[in-house]
């Protein structure tokens, strides 16, 4: 019914430590523009950086796509995170508090998909990982 | 790469973190603390977080490891002045910053440490007149 | 042989649309000779249903600009009320149903405005009531109704969201309504929860609670739920994250006030508060944050009244 609008789209490569503070910097930006509350826009920052962490310690670098959407009723935060990386081998597993393979606490994927209202991962070993997440006005 | 100043103040270390940490940023922090609480002898350390709008898994593991590595070197940290919103998505990402104390401000972390400090010279000091034993280990400690 | 023809076509609804357009542009140049007549029957039925609650002059004010508006629209040679061609009508009637249901009208009352078209234009075409004026004018009569009935639809689809948004508009000024943080000692808040506990609602609340440790450096709140009288799975979890939240900040909740049917059903959903502390009422819990925060509170004997002085 609710077709999908994008209002503004932004990219930034991930390359650096510095890439991941201009990743939150840019979704803060975007998510204070799309007038979403203090906690949300809290929220999906946070997520954003867990994510764009992961692009580069674990996919090796890639990039982020924040766009400001809107469905119709409500206007949103979506951000992706592609990367050509080694990719996920077993998805379910990685999106289980506490698991990490590189050292950390294991909350990134797992603690982002709950920050966020929509979480989309798609993954394949040798070929990268892309993860989209959305957070909409209340 | 930006640094994060470290202020002493009596015998308690204060870091205002006034910027966007990069990770690196922090790790960077985490050394320093360790380094100038062993040559200071600081009793307390005081992370101001105020100024923060996020503080994701890995700021929040910095936080965590400094509070483990001062409580090995004999100092209590406490970190002060998140903002809620900051509280409520720490919550929601899975992260309860274990063995960090915290404190509403600035004040009230360094009434906390201050208290900790009162009790450890209580037991320390029987003998001596409590005021000047106070003040002659003050200048022992910190010869500046 | 016509009848049928008319009956497919509605069923159908292809075939000649050309026919009906020029069908329904005729009747009303039919109507127009009797606009003065049609109107004032229009006018009439539309404040008879609303018995008083609009003045009638400014009734007739609306239903012409409707009238002429779908004039209009005939004109341009469609009969479909989504077409760019009704756009001024519909944006007319869009109007009026927003403004009834702000004012309160009932969806009849606010339908009215364009079904009443229909029986006024019968009556004009038939004075004598026994369909005889109407029995030439049989497909014209359909295409009307048609049209209107389509009007009627939009109209009254408009009149449901604008009375969604009111409610909407209602719920926001109720939530933040309800969040009263007070002060009840020197470092220490109360939240008293009252009323129904939804979801977005304690969330609201929490947050505003959260703030308020901030802004008044208070390291002690108590959330009483007296006034609750019941929580559910998803409220009981945002009262245990916010406790949480305290604590991330520096600041110690107490949950004062659960009623014995909330604990049972907390127990039987399997919610833990843990270390949370819980008080019975709100005068045991500003008791145990006063003796947290080092605040004794003493009973004094009784002064007597000394007897001679």
């Amino acid at each position: 019914m609710a077709e999908l609008s994008v209002l503004g789209t932004d990219e930034v490569p991930i390359h650096t430590d510095a890439d991941v503070v201009r990743v939150r910097q840019l979704v803060r930006a975007a998510a204070v523009a799309a007038k979403l509350s203090l906690v949300d826009q809290t929220k999906i920052v946070t997520a954003a950086s867990e994510l764009a962490r992961n692009t580069l310690i674990y996919g090796g670098g890639g990039q982020a796509v924040v766009e400001t959407v809107n469905d119709g009723r409500r206007r949103g935060i979506r951000a992706l995170f592609r990367d050509e990386g080694p990719g996920i081998a077993d998805v379910d597993l990685a999106l289980t508090d506490g698991y990490t393979t590189g050292g950390g606490l294991g909350l990134g994927l797992s603690g982002a998909r709950r920050l966020c209202d929509e979480f989309e991962l798609d993954s394949a070993v040798g070929a990268g990982t892309c993860i989209q997440v959305t957070k909409w006005t209340r | 790469m930006e640094r994060v100043p470290i202020l002493k103040i009596g015998r308690v270390l204060l870091v205002s973190v006034q910027i966007d940490l990069q990770d690196q940023t922090a790790l960077a922090l985490q050394e320093d603390l360790s380094e100038r609480i062993v040559s200071t002898g600081a009793r307390g350390v005081l992370i101001e977080i105020s100024a923060l709008e996020i503080v994701d898994s890995f700021i929040g593991r910095m936080l965590s490891t400094i509070a483990s590595i001062s409580r090995v070197l004999d100092a209590e940290t406490v970190v002060v002045g998140m903002r809620p919103a900051v509280a409520i998505t720490l919550v929601e990402l899975g992260l309860s910053l274990g063995g960090v104390r915290t404190a509403l401000n600035v004040e009230k972390g360094l009434e906390i440490l201050d208290r900790d400090m009162t009790v450890e010279d209580d037991n320390v000091i029987e003998d001596e007149p409590a005021g000047s034993a106070a003040g002659s280990v003050t200048e022992a400690r910190w010869p500046n | 042989m016509a009848q049928s023809a008319a009956a497919s076509q509605v069923l159908v609804k292809t075939g000649d649309e050309m026919s009906l357009d020029t069908e329904l542009s005729r009747l009303l140049q039919i109507l127009q000779v009797h606009e003065e007549d049609l109107l004032s029957r229009w006018t009439e039925a539309v404040s008879r249903q609303l018995r008083g609650r609009a003045v009638q002059l400014e009734v007739r004010r609306e239903l012409t600009e409707i009238w002429n508006a779908l004039r209009a629209g005939v004109a341009m040679g469609t009969t479909d009320a989504q077409s760019p061609a009704f756009d001024e009508l519909r944006s007319l009637l869009a109007e009026l149903s927003r403004t009834r249901a702000r004012h309160g009208f009932s969806p009849r009352e606010t339908a009215i405005g364009v079904l009443a078209l229909k029986d006024s234009a019968q009556n004009v075409l038939d004075p004598a009531g026994d369909g005889s004026g109407l029995a030439e004018l049989y497909r014209e009569f359909l295409a009307l109704g048609r049209l209107v009935d389509e009007l009627e639809m939009f109209t009254f689809e408009t009149f449901a969201e604008a009375r969604e948004r009111v409610i909407a508009d209602q719920a926001e000024q109720l939530l933040e309504l309800a969040t009263p943080v007070v002060k009840l000692w020197d470092g220490i808040v109360a939240l008293p929860l009252v009323g129904t506990l939804d979801s977005a609602r304690t969330q609201v609340v929490m947050e505003s609670l959260l703030q308020t440790l901030v802004d008044t450096g208070s390291a002690h709140a108590i959330i009483d739920i007296t006034g609750v009288p019941a929580v559910d799975t998803q409220v009981a979890q945002h009262l245990l994250k916010t406790v949480v939240a305290a604590r991330l900040m520096g600041a110690e909740c107490i949950v004062s006030g659960i009623r014995p049917q909330i604990a049972q059903t907390m127990v039987a959903l399997g919610i833990e508060f843990g270390d949370i502390a819980t008080k019975a009422t709100l005068a045991d819990a500003l008791a145990l944050a006063l003796s947290q925060t080092g605040t004794d509170i003493v009973r004094r004997a009784p002064r007597r009244r000394p007897r001679d002085s």
